[in-house]
């Protein structure tokens, strides 16, 4: 449907954002603006990483659930938001004011 | 009689007689002579009176041969009662009446051998002896009377009775004798066993009773001690338990494995797409993304305060101290003639090394005049170190002035020159390459030196500099023929050929030079030898083969004097008027030389002498062929003597009418500067922006933008004579004036007046070139006009950047260019408005012959109105129409023409 497109386009044109990712329950890439093999290889790592601080955030408290994971490094900064259905992932580029 | 009072109480031997108590009139005890072992002798006085009565007188009755006298007793006895205590015996009285003899001996003691001249004996073996003894000695004498003569006579010992002293008491004492009597035993078997077979046994000895007497040791309590005090050490050791286990040995095995991600295919990522959860959870999902997002836009959670906040990391130095200061200065003085200098060049790896160039301060006139003089002077360009400021470490002669030189940047040892003739000069130093790298023990070794006479002194000896011949010189005829004004080495990344194509460098080396000289042209030289045309030339250079002298390097005996350009090109103005001379180039090529960062690669690029040198095999890299690199920027910029800039093209054409090969025409030429353009050099920061300094001004321009300059100073009060950017700082440059002061820009202080002044020194300042040695310690170079190179120190806050410098300058930049596309721009619509003004203006001078054009219509002739025809021409009508009355009043006031008629207007006119 053209609003999934939709949303995905508007998620895409902010400033910085290099791409997007949407992987299903068990880690197969749905859809994604990045060329395969680095989709492919984004999937692998960040959904494992995301079951794991899934399950961390459970174990501490039952009660509890992920909302969101934000890992940021030298470069980038990777968006995870989990759901029920799929994950959605985002690489973008944060804001370094370097010389 | 004192001193005989003192020996009062001594008795002789014999005689223990203390008599302590005496008669008074009786005081007096005799003395005797026992301390001088004679206890019997009393001396005695005899009046003269004492020895008449005795007849003892001196001389008569008693002399020499019979000093004594024996005196009855008697008679003494009855002095003594006559004469009491006057009686000279009465001392002695007491010995008198203990004698036992009758008779005593008196000796008259001639010598005064007891003190006194009388001497009584007292005791009867004293008289004895004395009356015997006499005669022995008597004898004695009597031997020796008939022995005149010194021999020894053997005198055998005579034995006399043994007179007990007391030692046999004290041997007694001493010795050691049984002091009881001992008790023997004798014990004997009986005889009839004697001689019996004797039977020895065995016995314990505690079997028997009291056959043995034991001492039995036992503690006694009076030497029992008690020890308060123990001296125990202690180590403390962990408990270690070894243990071992054995595991079950597996061999390595290889094993690999393959996958493919699980995808999947088209239709079914179409159908999720599709699915309601997927779309539900996206719209759940995308907004907690943008919120992170928008986040990340707002602020940047990642930077360091502290970082930023902190400008200046540790200043070195005095922060406020923003003055050159200065560091040393070399004059040379040896030199007969005023010199001036004209060209600087550090030395780029050896520190504290920096080269000049000087020439002669002539006039054109004076130089024609002193020519002869001149040419005996050798010119020079000199080497000078930090360490020593007195002498050149080495001078490179030329054969005339020197205007320019440059060190090759692949090899330091090579050092091209151009010169006021319009010769190249090329140097091989690499023989002294040693000398001047180990400068810094050179102050003490030319002291020692200086001591040795001459004939110690080694050949190669480094007191004195060596004069260094150059290597190879330009040929005169098809070279320049005007002072060379600039030159350069093409960086070592690319090559030109003949055309002025490009093609890319194999080598590695720099081996091409563009030189710039006032015959307007600009040549670029190769130092390659070049493949002979015809083969005679080579037969006559056999011929006529020059000697070189031995100590010059054969690295360019190829070029020597037969050096031609590569290729020349002419800056011509047109057909009739006068070309262009240029005075500096500046090639876009990569200033790797300046940039510290990069200071490392520039170094490795540098051959080591160990190496091959390829300069010494130049030939090598000829025949390769090599290929073309497009899209170079074969573009450069040239400044002039009138203070033009140029941007021209080096890259030839061909002429289609003539076949030959013709320059491009310049792509932008702009007159700026008042005076002669002396420096046109580009940022070490940025590619494209140059700053020329010229005349009385300065302008920076960047390449590409063909307007005009990007900044362009307004003419200061002295003429600029000299300048440079700083090696460090994007936004900084030096410029040297012409009363000696140099000023420093900041772009990003001031644009429109330099932000400091310094005076340097007294006369004009000729070049500036600045030199970073480390991060802390840059130095610049200052010639002067008199022939003084100084070098200064830059201090910390010129040479430091700040942390935004280079972005901030980049953006000053970009902002001149926008602004010079705005005043394009603002141009281009003053020039429409003013056309519009114009039109307007024409517009009412052609009403006077419109009516014409309406009578007979006539299309518009301004095409360019913009306002639509019918517009005009109700416009144009309306005006007419009010023209028409005008003209009918104005011949009705001169009565020509009557009211009411206007179709008779036609007649009249």
């Amino acid at each position: 449907m053209a609003e999934v497109e939709e949303t995905l386009k508007r998620i895409q044109s902010h400033k910085g954002v290099i791409g997007t990712v949407v992987v299903n329950a068990e880690g197969i890439p749905i859809r994604t603006t990045l060329d395969n093999s680095t989709t492919v290889q984004y999937a692998g790592l960040l959904h494992q990483l995301t079951m794991k601080a899934k399950s961390t955030v459970r174990d501490i408290d039952p009660q509890n659930d992920l909302t969101f994971l934000r890992i940021r490094s030298k470069k980038h900064e990777i968006m995870v938001a989990p759901g029920n259905l799929a994950f959605h992932f985002l690489v973008k580029l944060s804001f370094c004011f370097t010389r | 009689m004192a001193p005989k009072q003192k020996q009062k109480k001594k008795s002789s031997r014999g005689k223990k007689s203390p008599k302590p108590i005496l008669a008074a009139s009786e005081d007096m005890e005799p003395v005797n002579m026992e301390s001088m072992g004679h206890p019997e002798i009393y001396p005695l006085v005899l009046t003269t009176k004492t020895q008449e009565i005795f007849n003892c007188r001196i001389d008569e009755d008693v002399t020499d041969e019979q000093p004594y006298k024996l005196i009855n007793k008697v008679d003494i006895f009855e002095d003594l009662r006559n004469r009491a205590a006057v009686s000279d015996f009465h001392p002695v009285k007491k010995i008198v009446q203990e004698y036992p003899g009758n008779e005593l001996l008196l000796v008259y003691d001639k010598d005064f051998k007891y003190g006194l001249n009388f001497y009584l004996i007292g005791t009867e073996e004293g008289k004895e002896n004395y009356l015997n003894p006499p005669e022995v000695p008597e004898e004695q004498e009597e031997y020796k009377e008939h022995i005149p003569e010194d021999v020894y006579v053997y005198k055998p010992p005579v034995s006399k009775p043994w007179v007990s002293l007391g030692s046999e008491k004290e041997i007694e004492e001493e010795s050691v004798m049984e002091s009881t009597k001992q008790i023997t035993y004798m014990i004997s078997q009986k005889r009839s066993e004697f001689g019996a077979p004797v039977k020895f046994s065995d016995q314990n000895a505690s079997s028997v009773k009291d056959a043995y007497i034991e001492c039995t040791a036992y503690p006694d309590k009076n030497f029992t001690l008690k020890q308060l005090e123990k001296d125990v050490g202690m180590q403390v050791i962990p408990q270690i338990k070894d243990t071992s286990t054995q595991t079950e040995w597996t061999y390595p095995k290889n094993a690999t494995t393959q996958y493919y991600p699980r995808e999947f295919s088209e239709e079914e990522k179409e159908t999720l797409k599709q699915s309601k959860p997927l779309v539900d959870f996206l719209n759940n999902a995308s907004i907690s993304v943008e919120i992170a997002l928008q986040q990340n836009e707002i602020m940047n959670t990642f930077t360091d305060d502290w970082k930023y906040l902190a400008e200046e990391e540790g200043t070195f130095g005095d922060k406020t101290d923003t003055h050159l200061k200065e560091y040393q200065s070399f004059t040379d003085l040896h030199s007969p003639t005023e010199k001036m200098i004209t060209c600087v060049s550090w030395h780029p790896t050896i520190y504290g090394l920096i080269a000049v160039s000087v020439a002669v301060r002539l006039s054109f006139e004076d130089r024609v005049y002193f020519s002869g003089k001149l040419l005996l002077q050798p010119s020079l360009i000199l080497f000078w170190s930090f360490s020593d400021p007195i002498h050149p470490q080495l001078m490179l002669e030329s054969p005339d002035d020197i205007f320019c030189f440059k060190f090759c940047p692949s090899d330091p040892n090579i050092i091209a020159g151009g010169c006021i003739n319009g010769q190249i000069v090329l140097w091989d130093i690499t023989a002294h390459a040693d000398r001047i790298e180990n400068i810094k023990a050179g102050d003490s070794r030319s002291k020692k030196a200086t001591l040795k006479p001459m004939f110690l002194l080694e050949p190669e000896s480094n007191t004195e500099a060596l004069y260094i011949r150059h290597c190879a010189v330009s040929s005169i005829e098809s070279g320049h023929k005007k002072v060379i004004t600039d030159i350069h080495w093409l960086s070592d990344t690319f090559e030109i050929n003949r055309m002025g194509s490009v093609f890319e460098n194999r080598s590695g080396i720099c081996c091409q030079l563009v030189t710039c000289s006032a015959d307007c042209t600009i040549c670029f030289w190769d130092i390659r030898p070049q493949k002979p045309l015809t083969p005679q030339t080579t037969e006559k250079k056999k011929e006529e083969s020059i000697e070189i002298p031995f100590d010059v390097p054969s690295t360019f005996l190829h070029l020597d004097l037969s050096w031609k350009p590569l290729s020349k090109i002419r800056l011509s103005k047109g057909e009739t008027s006068l070309d262009y001379c240029p005075t500096r180039i500046s090639l876009n090529e990569d200033h790797l030389l300046y940039k510290t960062e990069d200071k490392t690669l520039t170094q490795s690029k540098i051959v080591k002498t160990g190496e091959m040198n390829p300069y010494h095999n130049l030939e090598s890299g000829m025949a390769n062929l090599l290929k073309p690199i497009d899209d170079f920027c074969t573009k450069f910029f040239v400044g002039t003597e009138d203070g033009e800039v140029i941007y021209t093209d080096w890259k030839m054409k061909k002429d289609s009418e003539t076949g030959r090969l013709m320059p491009k025409k310049p792509v932008s030429i702009h007159t700026i500067h008042d005076g002669t353009v002396h420096t046109v050099q580009r940022s070490p920061f940025y590619n494209d922006i140059i700053l020329t300094v010229g005349g009385w001004n300065m302008a920076i321009w960047k390449e590409g933008v063909m307007t005009g300059p990007l900044l362009q100073s307004c003419c200061a009060p002295k003429m600029y004579t000299s300048g440079h950017w700083s090696l460090t700082r994007p936004g900084v440059f030096y410029i040297g004036r012409e009363d000696g002061y140099i000023d420093i820009w900041d772009l990003l202080e001031k644009t429109h007046e330099p932000a400091q002044s310094q005076n340097i020194c007294i006369t004009m300042i000729t070049y500036i070139k600045p030199w970073i040695f480390s991060a802390k310690q840059q130095f610049i170079a200052i010639a002067d006009y008199y022939g003084t190179l100084r070098i200064l120190e830059i201090p910390w806050t010129l040479s430091r950047p700040s942390t935004n410098e280079m972005t901030s300058v980049n953006h000053y930049f970009e902002r001149e260019v926008k602004h010079l596309e705005y005043v394009e721009q603002r141009k281009n619509i003053r020039e429409q408005e003013k056309k519009e003004m114009e039109l307007e203006m024409e517009k009412k001078k052609i009403i006077s012959v419109f009516y014409r054009d309406v009578l007979f219509p006539i299309p518009l002739r301004q095409k360019t109105y913009q306002k639509s025809k019918e517009q005009m021409e109700a416009e144009l009508k309306m005006d007419y129409e009010s023209y028409l009355e005008l003209e009918k009043t104005v011949l009705i006031n001169l009565g020509l023409l009557k009211v009411t008629e206007k179709g008779s207007y036609m007649d009249v006119v």
